[in-house]
This record gives structure tokens, C-alpha cells and sequence, in this order.
């Protein structure tokens, strides 16, 4: 997020996009995405004049749930939906995607860091928070609107976030919203930091606060989600906690762990889990960031057949699935390929959304451009709830 | 502070040949939009420091920025000049500190949805310089090399798939004493066609011997700063209030004296050019300090923007098993253990991005390109007379690839 452009080599051109304006890229990138979908997984192409059955199908609002996951760290085409990196979310394209709506075109306009970039879909508003420091949204958040709006006790809305920088994302500092409004959050990682502190070697390596600056961890600010609550709320002992963490590889698995076990024991009507493993990438290791997207892909799986298992979830709960933002082109000199997002490319904004549930159509593929700031008018108008400051529009192909 | 403001005694500060490039250019500067200047005196804070490359590239544009007359500078610089910044970045000490200007400008940018606009603005004016001052073409056709797979006893992937469909790959390749052989290719090239930081050698693990005419960095090299640097990092981390921000000032101040590359330790004398391209490499390069896959990745990619070398042989070598963060940055004397497999598919996408880079360099057309599995008997082979996307059974040694290419 801080490299301005400064390679003044030659233009290299490797591949289809690179001529194009980054209005004209976008387009590609949707279009290309549609036809490997429509080969590699059957779906059709949908049209905007055709309306979800969702409105009908669906739970009356009051029932209804909506877990939002972040395909977190940010991934590129050609290791996801292109054809060279289908086979690095199996997942995504042969169970997920057969039962789902996907949109090909959404567009992040808004600041490409991770926390700013996430309160910015949470928002439904480009934040221009500093993407660093320990700050809330400056708009009111989703679950901010979910729960005045709707009445919703604080059980209702929860956040599973990867680093101490995200303890802030569950209410804003706006005055009509903010504090004792918002989503309580959990961060899984400063957990477990908690329950091992004295013995951190052996989980270390889920530790790792976050990618982008690996050597600092903010201080955490505002309301904290407590050890001893793994108890009361969760009902899981520290014991068992270290003891099941010990198994896992990474921080997502943890988080995803973590959210299991509130759908189970809390069952909030509103669940957003942010996902980071696949932000390796920026310690340039691309195998390691290869892995992060089959893991994350696996994770998104498990989540989905989590909600199809639970009864509290079972047959009234919509899954959106969507990246932040993509990453660095290779083909823009000023980056340095898949390692960060530092450019503002049209490859770094452009990405994609994937949509599951009751009511929404299964199989269908929509490539018209959207924003990342529509969803929070489109969980609004789903779950009944008026996103008033929210600057994107309700998606109409869900509703 | 705005640049027509600008007076010469405002450089005292800068290294001499900085301050001497400044002061000559100093009208046309004057000349010039805010949300351009500071970003151009980054470069210039450190041309004492620059590879010749980058010293002439810069004569060329200022002297070039002088000789338009003012409608057409006008033309050149509306895009930055339409570019609205806050009265803190006018305030800001940005002759003294460009480099944190620009980080600030960088922030400011994004915040106010300007980056597209300044992204234009860049891409149009570096069109129009490409146009009006050419870069020379290079005194011989470049070549690239890159070895991968270092300690790999078998991989049954298929490897180069990016580089493919620009190349030919061959499966037979005799892989006896292939890396001396590239290695004395380069010292042949360096020999015929001697040039300052011209032959380049980098290793992401321990350098093998070579020609004292080849410029050389390798990640075992500089074990002892990387240590040296993880040990600073640390102490400043542990000091209040430190966060990202000023921890990336602080490393972008580093010079190789503070992170002991004195002369009196090798009993050689420094080259500064090269400790300072060394320790941006390590204090700028994101992973550098972590991983040799992305140090090597990264030194490769800066030689070639920087220095613009003719010959550039890149070895990878295998990086540690990722580890935990924090206990990378305790720099325990532990023995690391390795990822071979890992490291081999980076370095396998770090060989597409040595071509890629290369290829941004004048003369592309005529440049080559080889990339071997070291050990092995699989290469790809990319050059003005090479077909395209094309598979050879021919048995060859390396010696015959580079022939082919070159």
C-alpha cells in the first residue's frame, strides 16, 4: 500500500491483459472468469433480468442467518479461476460454485490494506482509516445496522478476526452508531496467546500477527473477547482449546475452529469470518502462497458443510464468500508480481463473489461490474435492516 | 515549502555528487509540481551511491526536462500537476526527508482516491520520456540465467510452465558440471565485454567460486548483517510507540556502517555502491531477511532495474521451512531446516520474473534467456532465433543451450 510507481522499464507483454485500460481489464477479467467457469464447472451465465427466488424461498427474516467469509490475503486469477489455478480450489469449483451465484466483476475502489479493506465491505463505505493503527470504522458497520435496526442483542453479531488490528472492526466511531451497537469480536490468535503464554514455542507458528508488517503487533484497543469466556460462551475449556489448536497448521484453520464452535454454542444470525493465511505472499514465497489458497479454498468447504450440518443454520442461511481485493499483476513493472498489493492494478481491485444459500440460484454466473461496497446494502436488504450510510447498491440478482 | 522556492544552500545536506546534480538542475526543479519533485530528489539524495545505469539515465531526464520549452513542460507534467495535496505534505521537510514524503504522499493517494490519477500521470510521463530519450541499447544482447532446484533429488511437476510458451524447453540436457560451465560462460562474456557492475552473480545460498570481473551478492554473504539488521529490528520494536511506520523510516535510514560492513572486517575495501544496493536489498526487499528464495528473486529484480546488467546468472538455493516470526527474528544460531520442494517452486516462478524484469530492459528483442534444474536434465531456453512453445529430446549440455540461445 505505500510503492508508488516508479519502474520506468519497458512495458512487458506476456499475457492478454496487458494493453488493455483497467476499465477494459476488469471487463477481461469478469469475461474470462465466466468462460472458465462455464467450462470447468457447467454454469450458466445469468442476466441481470432475471430475479433470485430468495425473496420467496427464504426464512421469514427474523430466522434467516448470513455468515460472510473473506477469501482473505487477497488472490489473483491465475491462481484461483484461471485455468492454470483451478486446480488450487478444487472446493470452490466443483462444490461450492454447482450450488452457488458468482459474480465475476467486483470491483474494490477503496484503500488495498487488509483491515481498511475489510471495514470498507463491513461498511459498505470506502474507509480511509489508517490501515495500521488500532482505529474503528469511521461508518457505521453492517452490525451496527443489523443490530439497532432489528433490535439484535450483542450475541446476535459476531466477528472471527485474524490479528490484534481487526479487534476494532465490529463497531464504528460514528455518532448515531458505535459503541454497544456493534459485533463482538474474537481473535482467535491473541487467544491462544493468552492460553499459552509461558509456552509459546510449541504454537508459535500459528502466532504470527500479521503478514504485511510481520515484526509488529498492535496493541489491542477497545473491548477484548477474554480468556475465560472460552468457557462461558463457547463452552471450551483453555485445556481443550490449546490442546485442538496444537493440531492445526495455520491461524485460519484456528479462526475457522473458533467459529464452528460459536455457531454451535451461540448461533449469532450474523457471523463474518476474515480469513489471512494466503497473505504469506508478501514474504514472496510463492509456494507458500499457493497453499494458503488451497487451504483457504478447503476452509471455505468445511464452513459450508458446517452450515448444512448444524441446525440452527441448516436451510435458512446465505454463505458469501469474496476476497478483499486480488493482488499485483505480473505485468506491472511498479509491483513485484503476486507478492503484494501495492499498485492499485486493475488486477489488485478487480475480484469476484460467490453467493450460496436458500433461494439463491445454483449454478449461475453474473459478469456485470459490481462493487465491494455493495454488499452491505445487500445483506440490508436481505435481512430487513436499512444500511442508510452505506455509499454501494443492493445487488438485485440476489434479492 | 513549494519547489519554486527552491535555493541551493537547501542541499547542504546531500552527499556531493547529489548535491552538485541538484544544484545544476536546480531551475528546471523549480519548474516542477510538488507531487513530483520529492520523488524524483529520492533518487537524486543517493546518486552518489547509484550504478552507472541509473546516473545517466537521470542526466538524460533532466537535461531532457530542461530543453522543453514551457508549453510542452506544461503538457508533461498537468497530470501531477492536477494532483491536490494536503497542507501537511506542503509543510513537510521533503527536500531533507524525500523518501518519507513520498511514503506520505503514497498514503495521501490512496486516502483520497488519487492513486489512479497519479498512476496515469506517472505512466504518460514515463511514455513520453521512453519517446523523447531513448535508452541506449546495450553494448551486447543480454543474457539471463537462472538455476533452480538446488538439493531437489526428483520432481515429477512439470517445471517452467510460464516460460514455456516463450521458449523451448529440453529434457535431455547433460547436466555435468553445469554449473561451472554457466559460470565461465558469464567470465567469458564479463572478459569480452567488460563493463562497471555489467556481469552480475547471485546466489541465494553460499557463492561458488567465480571471476573476480563478476559483481556478486549472495545470502550466505550476508549472513551476518541479515543478523545484524533482525537484532536492530527487535531492539526498536521493544521501544514505545514504535509501529510500521516508523520502523520502515528507520530501516530506509540504515547505511552498511550500522550494520557492520566496515572495511576493517574483510580487510577489503568497501565497495559503497554495492554495500548500499546490499542493504536495501535486506532492509527494503519484503521476506529478504526470512527466506533466500525471495532474496534471490528480489536482488535479481533490483540488479536489473538498477543496474541494468548484461549478464545476469541467478542460482536459488533452498530457504528454510517457514517458522514462526517471532522466533525467525530471535536469530537463534539453530540449525534451519530446509524445504527443498518448496523452494524449488518458488525459484521455478522467480525464473518467470528474472525474464519478465529482463525484459523491461532496452534491447528485449536480442536479449536471451536460460533456465536450468540444477543437476538435472531439464532446461528452457528463450532467444531471438529460438522457436516458441517448442519441446527438444535432443541431448545437449548447457554449454550447447547457451550457444543456441545467444
Amino acid at each position: 500500500m505505500r510503492v508508488l510507481p516508479q519502474y520506468r522499464g519497458h512495458r512487458v507483454s506476456a499475457g492478454p491483459l496487458s494493453a488493455s485500460s483497467p476499465k477494459g481489464v476488469g471487463h477481461i477479467l469478469a469475461r474470462t472468469r465466466r468462460d472458465f467457469l462455464r467450462s470447468a464447472a457447467g454454469a450458466t451465465l445469468g442476466s441481470t433480468l432475471l430475479r433470485s427466488s430468495w425473496a420467496r424461498v427464504a426464512a421469514p427474516s427474523s430466522r434467516r442467518k448470513v455468515v460472510v467469509v473473506t477469501f482473505g490475503g487477497g488472490a489473483r486469477d491465475q491462481e484461483t479461476f484461471a485455468p492454470e489455478g483451478q486446480e488450487n480450489i478444487p472446493h470452490l469449483m466443483h462444490e461450492l460454485i454447482p450450488q452457488a451465484s458468482f459474480f465475476t466483476q467486483v470491483v474494490n475502489r477503496g484503500i488495498l490494506g487488509h483491515y481498511v479493506a475489510t471495514a470498507s465491505l463491513a461498511t459498505g463505505v470506502y474507509e480511509t482509516i489508517n490501515n495500521f493503527a488500532s482505529l474503528p470504522p469511521q461508518s457505521p458497520t453492517v452490525f451496527e445496522y443489523f443490530r439497532k435496526d432489528l433490535k439484535r442483542p450483542s450475541s446476535d453479531a459476531w466477528v472471527v478476526a485474524p490479528s490484534n488490528g481487526f479487534n476494532r472492526i465490529g463497531e464504528s466511531s460514528h455518532h448515531s452508531y458505535g459503541p454497544g451497537l456493534g459485533a463482538r469480536v474474537i481473535l482467535p490468535k491473541h487467544l491462544l496467546t493468552a492460553a499459552t503464554s509461558g509456552r509459546r514455542n510449541d504454537y508459535e507458528h500459528l502466532l504470527r500477527d500479521n503478514y504485511e508488517t510481520p515484526y509488529y503487533t498492535p496493541e489491542l484497543e477497545g473491548s477484548e473477547f477474554e480468556l475465560q469466556q472460552l468457557e462461558m460462551i463457547l463452552k471450551l475449556s483453555v485445556d481443550d482449546f490449546k490442546a485442538h489448536a496444537q493440531t492445526l497448521s495455520s491461524p485460519d484453520e484456528l479462526s475457522v475452529y473458533i467459529a464452528r464452535q460459536l455457531m454451535r454454542q451461540v448461533s449469532p444470525s450474523l457471523l463474518w469470518i476474515t480469513m489471512h493465511d494466503i497473505d504469506i505472499a508478501h514474504a514472496g514465497a510463492y509456494s507458500l502462497y499457493v497453499e494458503g489458497i488451497q487451504r483457504t479454498d478447503r476452509l471455505c468447504s468445511d464452513l459450508w458443510k458446517t452450515i448444512q450440518s448444524e441446525p440452527e443454520y441448516a436451510g435458512k442461511t446465505t454463505l458469501f464468500i469474496l476476497p478483499d481485493f486480488g493482488r499485483d499483476s505480473d505485468e506491472d513493472a511498479g509491483g513485484n508480481g503476486f507478492q503484494h498489493h501495492r499498485t492499485g492494478d486493475a488486477l489488485s481491485r478487480t475480484t469476484w463473489m460467490l453467493v450460496a444459500g436458500p433461494g439463491i440460484r445454483e449454478n449461475v454466473v453474473f459478469d456485470r461490474a459490481m462493487e465491494s461496497t455493495d454488499l452491505v446494502p445487500t445483506l440490508g436488504s436481505m435481512l430487513g435492516f436499512s444500511a442508510s450510510f452505506a455509499q454501494g447498491k443492493p445487488i438485485n440478482e440476489l434479492l | 515549502m513549494l519547489p519554486r522556492d527552491l535555493k541551493p544552500e537547501q542541499f547542504a545536506s546531500y552527499p556531493p555528487e547529489a548535491r552538485k546534480i541538484v544544484t545544476n538542475y536546480l531551475g528546471i526543479l523549480q519548474r516542477l509540481p510538488l507531487s513530483f519533485v520529492p520523488g524524483l530528489l529520492r533518487e537524486l539524495i543517493d546518486y552518489d551511491f547509484k550504478f552507472p545505469a541509473e546516473r545517466k539515465a537521470h542526466e538524460k531526464e533532466l537535461a531532457h526536462l530542461c530543453s522543453l520549452p514551457a508549453g510542452e513542460l506544461k503538457e508533461w507534467f498537468q497530470g501531477f500537476a492536477e494532483i491536490r495535496l494536503s497542507p501537511q505534505l506542503e509543510s513537510f521537510d521533503w527536500i531533507k526527508l524525500p523518501a518519507q514524503f513520498v511514503e506520505q504522499l503514497s498514503a495521501h493517494l490512496w486516502s483520497t482516491h488519487q492513486l489512479d490519477a497519479f498512476r496515469k500521470a506517472s505512466n504518460e510521463y514515463s511514455d513520453r520520456l521512453h519517446s523523447a530519450v531513448p535508452p541506449a541499447p546495450p553494448a551486447v544482447s543480454r543474457l539471463g540465467i537462472t538455476v533452480i532446484g538446488q538439493g531437489v533429488a526428483s520432481y515429477d511437476e512439470p517445471l517452467f510452465r510460464k516460460l514455456r510458451p516463450h521458449g523451448a524447453y529440453f529434457s535431455r540436457v547433460k547436466p555435468e558440471d553445469g554449473l561451472r560451465l554457466l559460470l565461465d560462460s558469464v567470465a567469458a562474456r564479463a572478459k569480452a565485454h567488460p563493463a562497471p557492475y555489467g556481469h552480475w552473480y547471485i546466489d541465494g545460498g553460499e557463492e561458488a567460486d567465480h571471476a573476480p570481473a563478476l559483481t556478486c551478492v549472495s545470502y550466505k554473504a550476508l549472513e551476518p548483517v541479515r543478523a545484524a539488521l533482525l537484532r536492530k529490528m527487535q531492539t526498536e520494536l521493544d521501544r514505545p510507540g514504535m509501529g510500521p511506520e516508523a520502523l520502515r523510516t528507520l530501516l530506509a535510514q540504515m547505511r552498511p556502517s550500522d550494520l557492520g560492513m566496515n572495511a576493517g572486517n574483510s580487510g577489503k575495501p568497501r565497495d559503497e555502491v554495492l554495500d548500499r544496493f546490499q542493504v536495501k536489498l535486506l532492509t527494503q526487499g519484503s521476506g529478504t531477511q526470512i527466506f533466500s528464495t525471495s532474496f534471490a528473486q528480489w536482488a535479481a529484480r533490483e540488479a536489473l532495474r538498477r543496474a541494468q546488467p548484461l549478464t545476469l546468472l541467478v542460482r536459488f538455493a533452498p530457504r528454510q521451512r517457514q517458522k514462526p516470526m517471532n522466533e525467525l527474528l530471535s536469530a537463534v544460531p539453530a540449525r534451519p531446516e530446509l524445504d527443498f520442494v518448496g523452494s524449488l517452486i518458488d525459484a521455478d516462478l522467480g525464473a518467470y520474473y528474472n525474464w519478465l524484469n529482463q525484459q523491461r530492459l532496452p534491447g528485449a528483442e536480442q536479449s536471451s534467456f536460460l533456465v536450468w534444474f540444477e543437476g538435472h536434465g531439464q532446461a528452457l531456453t528463450i532467444g531471438p532465433s529460438l522457436p516458441r512453445g517448442t519441446e527438444s529430446t535432443s541431448a545437449a549440455d548447457l554449454a550447447q543451450l547457451l550457444a543456441l540461445a545467444v
